[in-house]
């Protein structure tokens, strides 16, 4: 089975999120970045086929040259190697219409996203890739089985899950459940060394037309402080949701 | 031309957010200067869409879509905005939608924004205000394709009513097959969703374990509120994953979220920070949730929790 697995290079969780030039660009300055959360997923529930069904796993990123360390930690991890699409990627659809040249080239079986990046929140590639490829497709992913060609995937509904099947080749969107948390893995100093000389491609754009553009970031606005209650004055705290909040 | 919303329903009913998507859809209709036309499948009651601005009502009626197939809901939704002759189509953004809104944007080659927050500043250029490093920040974004496809984010423009005289017709798309089956769908009843809740009370690692969590329930039972919980909490199996809210969870865009003994890490706040009115109850009073809160108490859960169940009983038996 070959694994496709969508890596995006995001800022870690703790980042302070801060914009230049005009509030036109992210701010990256200090930034360390990371493989997304959601894509670690992914990655982990890739290695479980790799080491019990024997699969190999390439994975991808649509982004320029300071995207590599993430890609490097994700053959840290354990995929057998990685591509780079050289483009920054600014729009959903293109980086879709990227990923859908690359998978067309070189088919695979099964491809793993995660649900959503954590810096852009767009929650499209994944679904984009499958409307594209016209592969089958699950989004918000929490179970992955496969036994041969055939697929039995969960996915979180709202209140519950649903369970479904289908033959590969499938592409899935995923987040915790795929995977638990304790057994997401880091990269060991083998693995890091190893990394070092498994094969990056790098692959040229198709240059497609975007169809969406960041015009402007903007910050919230600043809290008002916290009205404090005390302990022992929780009549009051009810007062202030029902007649100054008027959420109760 | 035309701005197509398609509704969600549950057992025939609209659920509430088809409403605000409904509002929504009407306003950005008038910006446009045309109609707004919404997509009901399998729905009972398509008259109750018209006091919200629903000038028609498309409404497919077919017992092959009792189960929600994204490619095929997907395909419907192009028949519909190219008969409509749409140039927007709205979403909500719940799990089907989330689901569907990337195929539909495929099927229309249209450029797609989620997590909208607001009607568009400017509609040409189109750009709509969403939200962006899980609630860190806005980004304005420009869709330049002739379609465009937008998911609304949860109760991030209200419903507004807005009474037209509308039409309902009867339309038969073709049903395009999926190679997708549904085996089975486990759904908890009784019980409120995060998504879909006004009031969320969630519980950290300051209430020690599991066993603990009755008095988170009983508060939310008494509020009509839903469960949530930080990450560490489901991580270590107190709670179920699809409690766990934050940047890495569920996101909450609650009319009211009560945090009771989490700490407010900064990845927990992002999740939650749509959320209009916020309560943190926190032993410490150094806690960072107190800086993202509008309303806290310091002190102990195990005795503010019970005390407030106490005084709410009191003040919905008054207040009912
Ligand atoms: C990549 C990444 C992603 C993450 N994503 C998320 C996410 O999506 N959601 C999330 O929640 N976290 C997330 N985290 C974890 C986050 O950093 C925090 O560790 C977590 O939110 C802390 O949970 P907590 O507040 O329940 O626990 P703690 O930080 O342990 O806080 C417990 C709090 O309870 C208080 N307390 C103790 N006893 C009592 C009492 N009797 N009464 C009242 N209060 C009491 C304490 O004062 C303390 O403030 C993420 C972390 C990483 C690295």
């Amino acid at each position: 089975m070959k694994i496709l697995v969508c890596i995006s290079h995001v800022p870690d969780t703790t980042s302070k999120i801060n914009f230049t030039e005009n509030d036109t660009k992210f701010d990256s300055n200090g930034v360390q970045f990371v493989i997304n959360p959601y894509d670690e997923f992914a990655l982990t529930r890739a290695m479980w086929f790799k080491e019990k069904q024997a699969a190999s796993i390439t994975v991808i990123t649509v982004g320029d040259a300071t995207t590599e360390p993430t890609l490097r930690k994700a053959l840290a991890i354990g995929a057998d190697n990685a591509i780079r699409v050289n483009a920054t990627a600014t729009d959903g659809f293109a980086v879709a219409k990227e990923l859908a040249a690359v998978v067309k080239n070189d088919t695979y079986d099964l491809i793993l996203a995660g649900k959503e990046s954590i810096d852009y929140n767009g929650g499209m590639v994944p679904g984009m890739l499958a409307g594209l490829l016209d592969y089958n497709f699950v989004n918000a992913c929490i179970g992955l089985e496969i036994e041969g060609e055939e697929a039995t995937v969960s996915r979180e509904i709202d209140g519950g899950k649903e369970v479904l099947s289908c033959n590969l080749p499938l592409i899935i969107a995923g987040q915790k459940g795929l995977v638990e948390e304790k057994d997401l893995r880091i990269p060991n100093m083998r693995g890091i060394m190893m990394a070092r000389k498994k094969p990056l491609t790098i692959v040229e754009p198709t240059a497609s037309d975007t169809a969406t553009k960041s015009t402007s970031f903007e910050k919230p606005a600043a809290k008002s402080a916290c009205k404090l209650i005390d302990a022992d004055n929780v009549d009051e705290l009810i007062n202030l949701l029902h007649n100054e909040a008027k959420v109760i | 031309m035309s701005v197509l919303v398609l509704a969600e329903t549950s057992e025939g009913k609209f659920k509430k957010s088809t409403f605000e998507v409904t509002s929504y859809g009407k306003k950005v209709a008038e910006q446009l200067d045309t109609n707004l036309v919404v997509l009901a499948i399998n729905a009972t009651e398509n008259e109750t869409l018209y006091k919200y601005g629903a000038e028609k009502v498309l409404n497919v009626s077919d017992e092959a879509l009792a189960t929600f197939n994204a490619k095929t809901v997907a395909n419907i939704v192009k028949q519909a905005a190219e008969k409509e002759k749409s140039t927007v189509v709205i979403i909500d953004s719940n799990a089907n939608g989330l689901y569907l809104a990337p195929l539909v944007a495929v099927n229309l080659n249209a450029g797609f924004a989620s997590n909208v927050i607001s009607l568009p500043s400017s509609t040409s250029p189109f750009v709509v205000k969403r939200k962006a490093f899980s609630s860190k920040a806005f980004n304005n974004c420009e869709i330049s394709t002739e379609v465009k496809v937008i998911a609304l984010a949860k109760n991030s423009y209200g419903v507004f009513e807005n009474e037209v005289s509308g039409t309902t017709e009867s339309f038969s798309p073709e049903i395009a097959s999926s190679n997708l089956t549904s085996e089975s769908i486990e759904q908890t009843t009784g019980t409120v969703t995060i998504a879909d809740a006004d009031i969320v009370v969630s519980g950290g690692r300051g209430l020690k374990g599991p066993e603990n969590w009755g008095m988170v329930e009983e508060l939310a039972a008494i509020l009509g509120a839903a469960t949530a919980c930080s990450k560490p909490v489901s991580d270590l199996g107190w709670r179920p994953h699809s409690e766990h809210v934050g940047q890495t969870g569920k996101p909450v865009a609650a009319n009211l979220y009560i945090a009771i003994g989490i700490s407010g890490a900064i990845q927990h706040l992002a999740g939650i920070n749509s959320s209009k009115v916020k309560v943190v109850i926190n032993t410490d009073a150094e806690a960072p949730f107190f800086k993202a809160a509008d309303y806290g108490i310091v002190g102990d859960a195990f005795e503010v929790i019970p005390t407030l169940i106490e005084k709410l009983k009191e003040f919905k038996a008054i207040n009912a």
